[in-house]
């Protein structure tokens, strides 16, 4: 199994650590993982991107062209990579703020209302674990307990009572995604 | 068996200078290696193995930081990005003039000039054939993943200290900011004193006893004919280099027709476009550097009677290329490939060139 | 009277430091180079710190320092000394640890170095020898050179609208919280030889308290450069550059003197 996927949208939408916290689900389940960010300037206020690779093998290339899944947060983002996703791949997104939604027809295309559900959890902060658990549902290639694992392991001591609030939202994510 | 870790190239580096026992690290920040002292900040490597970290007020300053620290024997690194590599040039020069030990990262960035903060592989140049002035060798050495970033800090302080010579870690910023599996190495216990003394006593300023003349730590001799001498003790060790810390990879060159040479993170792409070309039924295999200098002369040479060409793929306009050439000698087509100026090139790319430039060719 | 009668030990006036080396001073005859060398090894070895004592030497008429001074010594590119001396300093705390350093080196392009330990306060001696010109290198402008002064390359005297003010380093960096003891000295008469050395003591002493560091600066001739004979050097050294780089400390115990 080779999973090799691409996360854009905004700077402050968790892009970045959704990523890790996928990377880390794969160190969980003994499997190899890339984490390979956009840095710099564009990540301040402007978009940010990541590219995750989580897989059975040794992984060569960090840099990929080509996506199985592409988790797309904002209309920058949704331009940018729409094409970029292969032939029978996943594109998930959060419609909100997206006035172009995606137009392809070989590829399968899911939404999440992640925004909307995290201001209804009262805690925008939460937004991207709620797309994660979007993700998670649509392809099951980490697990919650590793998911779980890898929260415990990525983050400091003193931010572990979060850990039941994140839970929630990746659950909130699984039962609310919708298939286009 | 150590820990897993998911860690940043950049705090791979950081991580494994504070334990391979290193004793001091001077630096400056710069996009794409800043975190490399971030990290090392938050480690406070003071209280964890007694390592001095100190913030420079330039890349001039921390590099002879570097040079005063190493001429006392300690184990002392810095790091960088190509503008303050640049700038670290006349310090380099000081302390292999000197023949001092130290290890130089160089997360490189796209230039000339202030240049772009993203990735790059031009200072292949700079880092093998001089950089500073006058005739004198880094041993350099080229990360592929984060695991050699940790790996290559331990075994850069050793070739540095065999030799007493600067060598350069050169990475880019697709491995200084990506965050890969790492296993860290076992921490070492820093040198005492004592232990300093009495191993680099013949050479390093710790203080003149009665028991030895005084040690001076200069590359200055006006004398041309003794300067020329010291040359010839220089050339004599880079020799010694070329004939044992020659490193290198070679994955699936045995049946190959093709091969891509590569080093870093064009060498990790290249092998996606191997994947993709084996797929296609084109057997390609790849060189992967691992020492830049000393450069695999004779492997690349016995290689050429093996194949039918070579795809020289580094993110520049063409610098690997030219000791790819010399390695061949003519004996069969080799061509460059790479975007550069901060573009990464795909594997599509890359399997594009190689189907062009030198298959069809 | 032979030789030899003389040769008593309670006919001992004067003895050269075991820190000097024999070799012979590269400086012109009349330069103060040797005499601030002699004192700085003089206090040295009267505190009896040799075996721990790292000299960092520039680039400059006394870049051959370490010829000299009979310790070991790291000879620094251009500028670099007080960054070289940090490095030593930081992983050997216990070591004393000096700069030597002329005003091309200290003030023009080691300007940001000097600066920065300074305010660091890194535990270290700086000792700076203020000649106002560039004696090696055949005697250019300084950051130093006095207003209207000639030079190699102010052949019509320096002109401060185009080639800036004498540059007073030492007032400078006396206004930074990281210096403990800031002074101006000169070694061009035997009572003045007597307080540099005392100067320089000084600053040894607080190196050993570690109280942050301690400057000396020596305002010495430059006889070749200035073309002038030694004495005429020194008389114009007295009437020209004390004036504006006046004798005396600068601070003391961390306070600026009034």
């Amino acid at each position: 199994m080779t999973e090799e996927m691409i996360i854009a949208g905004f700077g402050g939408q968790g892009v970045l650590s959704m990523g890790k916290i996928l990377a880390y689900s794969g160190i969980m389940q003994d499997q190899e993982v890339s984490w390979m960010p956009s840095y710099g300037p564009e990540m301040r206020g402007g978009t940010a991107n990541v590219t995750v690779i989580i897989s059975d093998e040794r992984i060569s290339s960090p840099i990929l062209t080509n996506f199985d899944t592409a988790i797309i947060l904002n209309q920058q983002s949704m331009d940018k990579f729409q094409n970029t996703v292969k032939p029978g791949g996943v594109l998930l997104y959060d419609p909100n703020g997206i006035l172009k939604p995606p137009t392809r027809t070989d590829i399968k295309i899911y939404t999440i209302d992640g925004a909307k559900l995290a201001s209804d959890m009262g805690n925008p902060k939460i937004f991207n674990m709620i797309v994660l658990g979007a993700f998670m549902q649509v392809k099951p290639i980490v697990q919650l307990e590793n998911v779980i694992r890898g929260l415990k392991k990525s983050l400091p001591e003193r931010h572990h009572k979060l850990i039941p609030l994140n839970q929630d939202a990746i659950t909130m994510g699984m039962k609310n995604v919708v298939e286009k | 068996m150590s820990e897993v870790k998911l860690m940043k190239g950049n705090e791979a580096i950081a991580e494994a200078a504070i334990l391979a026992g290193a004793d001091a690290y001077f630096g400056y920040p710069i996009t794409p290696q800043s975190e490399v002292i971030e990290y090392l900040m938050v480690e406070r490597p003071e209280d964890r193995t007694g390592m001095v970290v100190l913030q420079a007020e330039s890349e001039i300053a921390a590099i002879n930081m570097v040079y005063g620290a190493a001429g006392t024997g300690k184990k002392v690194m810095t790091s960088s990005s190509s503008p303050g590599v640049s700038l670290k040039q006349e310090g380099i020069s000081y302390i292999a003039g000197s023949e001092l030990p130290c290890v130089i990262v160089n997360v490189v960035r796209g230039g000339p000039g202030l240049g772009t903060i993203q990735p790059s592989q031009a200072d292949y140049f700079q880092s093998t054939k001089g950089g500073g002035h006058g005739d004198y060798r880094l041993l350099v050495l080229a990360p592929a993943s984060v695991q050699e970033m940790a790996d290559f800090v331990d075994l850069s302080f050793e070739l540095a200290f065999k030799y007493r010579n600067p060598v350069m870690i050169l990475s880019d910023g697709v491995i200084g900011q990506m965050m890969e599996k790492v296993i860290m190495p076992k921490q070492k216990t820093r040198l005492t004193n004592e232990e300093i003394i009495e191993q680099y006593g013949d050479w390093a300023t710790t203080g003149k006893p009665k028991t030895r003349e005084r040690n001076i730590i200069t590359s200055l001799e006006l004398d041309p004919y003794r300067q020329e001498a010291h040359n010839h003790k220089l050339q004599a060790k880079y020799k010694k280099m070329e004939e044992n810390e020659v490193r290198y990879e070679m994955i699936n060159c045995n049946d190959a027709d093709y091969v891509i040479v590569a080093y870093g993170s064009s060498a990790r792409i290249a092998q996606k476009t191997m994947e993709m070309a084996r797929k296609k039924g084109i057997k390609v295999g790849i060189f992967r550097l691992i020492t830049l200098f000393p450069f695999p002369m004779k492997e690349i040479n016995a290689l050429a009677d093996k194949v039918k060409g070579f795809l020289a793929v580094e993110m520049s306009a063409g610098q690997m290329i030219e000791d790819v050439r010399l390695a061949i000698n003519g004996k069969v087509p080799a061509e460059h490939y790479g975007r550069y100026g901060g573009v990464i090139h795909s594997p599509e790319e890359v399997l594009e060139a190689l189907e062009q430039k030198i298959i069809g060719g | 009277m032979d030789v030899k009668e003389i040769i008593k030990p309670e006919n001992l006036v004067y003895k050269k430091t075991k820190l000097m080396t024999d070799a012979p001073l590269s400086y012109c005859p009349g330069c103060g180079h040797g005499t601030a060398h002699r004192i700085t090894m003089e206090v040295v070895e009267e505190m009896g710190i040799w075996e721990d004592t790292i000299g960092v030497a520039p680039v400059g008429c006394s870049v051959l320092a370490y010829d000299f001074m009979n310790i070991d010594m790291t000879q620094a590119a251009h500028g670099r000394a007080p960054a070289v001396a940090t490095g030593i300093k930081r992983v050997w705390p216990n070591k004393y640890v000096f700069t030597y350093q002329g005003d091309g080196d200290l003030a023009a392009i080691g300007g940001n170095e000097t600066i920065h330990a300074c305010n660091r306060g890194e535990n270290i001696v700086i000792i700076f020898v203020n000649n106002g010109i560039y004696g090696m290198t055949g005697g250019q402008m300084a950051p130093t050179t006095l207003p209207g002064m000639k030079s190699s390359t102010s052949p019509y005297g320096r002109d401060v609208k185009t080639m800036g003010f004498p540059l007073k380093m030492t007032e400078l960096v006396a206004q930074l919280p990281g210096t403990h003891y800031v002074t101006r000295q000169a070694v061009h008469t035997p009572n003045a030889v007597r307080k540099a050395k005392k100067a320089i003591r000084k600053a040894f002493e607080i190196q050993k308290e570690n109280k942050g560091l301690a400057f000396v600066e020596i305002v010495s001739n430059c006889n070749s450069g200035w073309k002038m004979e030694p004495v005429d050097a020194n008389n114009w050294m007295v009437d020209n550059m004390f004036p504006y780089f006046p004798l005396g400390d600068i601070k003391v115990d961390g306070e600026l003197v009034k």
